[in-house]
C-alpha cells in the first residue's frame, strides 16, 4: 500500500496555496501579539501565554482529529456533548461505581472513544450523513450525561489528580505536554503515513479513494473513535483543571473547534488541511479570546467574534479557493 | 390527504397499510397511544388541563419546526434558530415595554426574524458557504450578542395587550393552537400545490435537475430561510407573550428540539422529502413525551437523551426504507 494514487490536485495545488495561507495567518497572529501586547502590558508576558496555552488543551486536543474529519469531507458536532459525558462518567464511575481513580479515567476514556465509535459506525454502515448522526448524538451524549448526573456534580478528587490540570512540568503547564505530544503524533500521522494521505483522497473523492482500494469506510471509523478519544482525554484534563464534574461541561465546544480548524486554512468542503494549520488557528482564537478579556470584554461577547471568525475565515477561504480553482 | 389515500385504499389492501405506515399516521397513533398508556399508569396526565397546558406551552415549537422542515427539506440544517426566537422575543418585549404600539410589537420579530435568516440564506445561496458554518456562527452572533446586550436581564412590566397567546379565537380555540394548526395547513397546502412550494422539493432532491427546469437555486434557497424567518418570528411571539415575563436569554438547546420534531415529522435529512403537518404532530409527540416523564415519575433530565434517540432512530428508518426502495 505504499503507493498510493492520490489525485494530482492535492500534490501540486494544496501546499502552494495552504503555505500562503498558513504563512497569512501566521503574519496575522503576529500582529494580532504586537498590538494586543502594546495595549496591554500584561498580554505578551511568559506567564501569560503560558497561562492561554494551559486553557487552549482542552479544545486542541479535540482539533487535532477535527481536522483530520473535516479534511476528510465529514464534521463532528458531538464532541461537546462528548466532553460533557465523558466527564460526567469519570466522577459517577469514581463515586458511585467505586472504581480507583485511574480506572475511572480508563473508564472514561473508553466511554469517549465508544461515543466516537458510535457515530463512526452509523455513519460509515448506515451512511448517515455525518452532520446529521452528530447533531443526534450532540443531543443523544448530552442527555445520558444529564440523565445519569441528574444535574449533580462530583468534587473532591485526590490532590494527585489535579496534577494534569494545574501543575506545571519544567516550567510549562503539564496538560501543554500532553498537547504537543498529540500535535507532533497528528501532524506525522497526516503528513507522513498512508492514513493521514487517505484522508485528503477521501476529502477529495470519495468514490475514487473507494475505487482506488482504500479503506475508506475503517479510516473513518478510525477517525471519529479517535475524536470521542481525544474528547474524553479533553475531559479529564477539564475536570483535572476545574476540580470538579458537571454535566454542562464541554457545552459549545464545537463552535471553538471548528472555528479553529476553519480558520487553520482547513476546507470545509473536504481535501485540505494540515495540522499546522490548525495549531495557528487555535492560537489566534485563543488569543482572540484574551485579548478581549484583557481589554474589558465579556465572556459572552466574545463568542459573537468567534462565530463572525468562523463565517468570514470560510468565506475568504472558499473566494481565495474559487479564484485559485477559476471558477 | 390522509383521509383521501385511505379511502382509495379500500380496493386495495397494500395500500391501506401504506397509508396506515405513513410518517404522519404513525406519529398520530403514537401521540394518542402514549396519551393512552401514560393515562393508565396516571390518570392525572390526562386531566384537560395538563394536555392543555403541553399543547399551549409547545406550540411556538411546532409553529418553529414548520420553518425548520423547508429548510431542511430544501437540503440545508439551520442550527441558529433557538437562539433568533431569544433575540427576536427580547426584541418584542424591549419594544412593548418601551410603549410601541401593539401592532408593531407584534410585527417587529416577524421581520427581523425574516431579515436575519434571508441573509444566511444569501450566504448559503450565493456565497456557497455549508449552512452548518453560516449558522453555527450565527448561533453565536446570536447568543453572545444577547446576552451581553441585556446581561440576561428579564423583561417584566409588559402591557396586557402584548400577550398574544392570552387571545381565544371565538372565545373557544386559544391563539397559540390556532397559529400552529393554522400555520400547519397553510404551509402543507402552499408546499403542496404552488410551484414555489414544489421548488423546495426539486432544490433538495436533485438540485442539478431543478436548475435544468429553470428553478433559481440561489432564489429559492433565499425565499426558503426567510419564510423560516418568518415562521420563527411567530414562534418567539408566542413564546415571548405566553408567560408574564421575557427571561432575554435563550432558551437551551431549542434548536435541537425543533430539529427533532422536524426529522421525526418525516422530513428526510436527505433533503426532497417531508410534510410539515407530520412536523407538527412530531412537536406535540416530543412535548407529550417531556410530560410523559414527570407524571411516570422518570427524571425529566433524561428528554434530551429520547430526543437524540427519536432523531437517530427516525433518520435510520428513513435511510434504511430509502436503500430498500431503492433496492426493490
Amino acid at each position: 500500500m505504499s503507493e498510493i494514487p492520490l489525485p494530482s490536485t492535492v500534490k501540486r495545488v494544496a501546499p502552494w496555496w495552504l503555505i500562503r495561507h498558513e504563512t497569512m495567518l501566521a503574519a496575522i497572529l503576529l500582529v494580532a501579539l504586537i498590538v494586543l501586547g502594546a495595549l496591554n502590558n500584561r498580554f505578551l508576558t511568559l506567564d501569560n501565554l503560558l497561562n492561554q496555552g494551559r486553557l487552549t488543551t482542552e479544545v486542541g486536543l479535540i482539533a487535532l482529529p477535527m481536522t483530520f474529519i473535516i479534511i476528510a469531507g465529514g464534521i463532528d458536532l458531538s464532541v461537546g456533548s462528548i466532553v460533557g459525558l465523558c466527564a460526567i462518567m469519570l466522577g459517577y464511575s469514581w463515586k458511585n461505581f467505586g472504581f480507583p481513580l485511574p480506572l475511572a479515567i480508563c473508564f472514561s476514556l473508553g466511554i469517549g472513544a465508544a461515543a466516537g465509535f458510535f457515530n463512526g459506525l452509523v455513519i460509515t454502515k448506515v451512511k448517515v450523513p455525518p452532520l446529521i448522526m452528530t447533531i443526534a448524538t450532540l443531543a443523544l451524549y448530552r442527555g445520558f450525561a444529564e440523565g445519569i448526573s441528574q444535574a449533580h456534580s462530583v468534587r473532591g478528587y485526590p490532590e494527585w489528580f489535579y496534577f494534569i490540570g494545574q501543575s506545571d512540568l519544567i516550567g510549562v503547564p503539564a496538560q501543554l505536554w500532553l498537547l504537543l505530544i498529540a500535535i507532533v503524533v497528528a501532524g506525522i500521522a497526516l503528513d507522513r503515513t498512508t492514513f493521514g494521505r487517505t484522508l485528503y483522497a477521501i476529502g477529495n473523492n470519495e468514490t475514487a479513494a473507494r475505487f482506488s482500494g482504500l479503506a475508506v469506510d475503517r479510516v473513518k471509523l478510525i477517525i471519529y473513535t479517535l475524536s470521542g478519544l481525544m474528547a474524553g482525554l479533553s475531559a479529564c484534563v477539564l475536570v483535572s483543571r476545574v476540580t470538579t464534574t458537571r454535566s454542562d461541561m464541554g457545552i459549545g465546544y464545537e463552535l471553538d473547534v471548528i472555528a479553529a480548524v476553519v480558520l487553520g486554512g482547513t476546507s470545509i468542503f473536504g481535501g485540505l488541511g494540515t495540522i499546522w494549520g490548525t495549531i495557528v488557528g487555535l492560537a489566534m482564537i485563543q488569543l482572540l479570546k484574551d485579548g478581549l478579556a484583557l481589554t474589558g470584554v465579556k465572556g459572552d461577547a466574545t463568542i459573537v467574534v468567534i462565530g463572525a471568525v468562523l463565517i468570514l475565515s470560510t468565506l475568504v477561504a472558499s473566494s481565495l479557493q474559487r479564484r485559485r480553482d477559476g471558477v | 390527504m390522509t383521509a383521501a389515500s385511505l379511502t382509495r385504499a379500500g380496493a386495495d389492501p397494500r395500500r391501506l397499510l401504506k397509508a396506515l405506515v405513513s410518517q404522519e399516521a404513525l406519529l398520530a397513533i403514537a401521540v394518542i397511544g402514549l396519551a393512552i398508556a401514560v393515562g393508565f399508569y396516571n390518570p392525572r396526565f390526562l386531566a384537560t388541563r395538563n394536555l392543555s397546558d403541553v399543547l399551549l406551552g409547545n406550540a411556538y415549537i411546532a409553529v418553529a419546526a414548520v420553518g425548520m422542515s423547508m429548510v431542511i427539506i430544501s437540503g440545508n440544517i439551520d442550527i441558529s434558530v433557538g437562539s433568533l426566537i431569544g433575540v427576536l422575543a427580547t426584541v418584542s418585549g424591549t419594544l412593548a415595554v418601551d410603549g410601541a404600539p401593539i401592532i408593531v410589537t407584534w410585527l417587529a420579530p416577524l421581520v427581523v426574524g425574516m431579515l436575519v435568516m434571508a441573509l444566511q440564506g444569501a450566504i448559503v445561496a450565493y456565497l456557497r458557504i455549508p449552512a452548518i458554518v453560516v449558522t453555527l456562527g450565527m448561533l453565536s452572533i446570536l447568543k453572545g450578542g444577547l446576552i451581553s446586550a441585556t446581561g440576561g436581564k428579564w423583561i417584566t412590566d409588559l402591557p396586557d395587550s402584548f400577550h398574544l397567546a392570552d387571545i381565544e379565537i371565538f372565545g373557544l380555540l386559544p391563539m397559540p393552537v390556532f397559529l400552529m394548526i393554522l400555520a400547519a395547513f397553510l404551509a402543507a397546502f402552499w408546499m403542496r400545490y404552488s410551484a414555489s412550494g414544489r421548488a423546495i422539493y426539486a432544490v433538495g432532491g436533485n438540485a442539478e435537475a431543478a436548475r435544468l427546469c429553470g428553478i433559481s437555486q440561489p432564489r429559492t434557497i433565499v425565499m426558503v430561510f426567510a419564510l423560516h424567518g418568518f415562521f420563527a418570528g411567530i414562534a418567539a411571539l408566542l413564546y415571548a407573550t405566553q408567560l408574564r415575563v421575557i427571561q432575554s436569554t435563550v432558551p437551551p438547546n431549542l434548536e435541537l428540539t425543533i430539529i427533532t420534531a422536524a426529522v421525526v415529522g418525516g422530513v428526510s435529512i436527505l433533503g426532497g422529502v417531508g410534510t410539515v403537518i407530520g412536523s407538527t404532530l412530531a412537536a406535540v409527540l416530543i412535548a407529550e413525551i417531556a410530560s410523559a416523564l414527570v407524571f411516570t415519575d422518570v427524571s425529566p433530565y433524561w428528554i434530551r437523551a429520547v430526543q437524540g434517540a427519536l432523531i437517530l432512530i427516525t433518520v435510520i428508518a428513513d435511510i434504511l426504507r430509502r436503500r430498500r426502495m431503492a433496492g426493490a
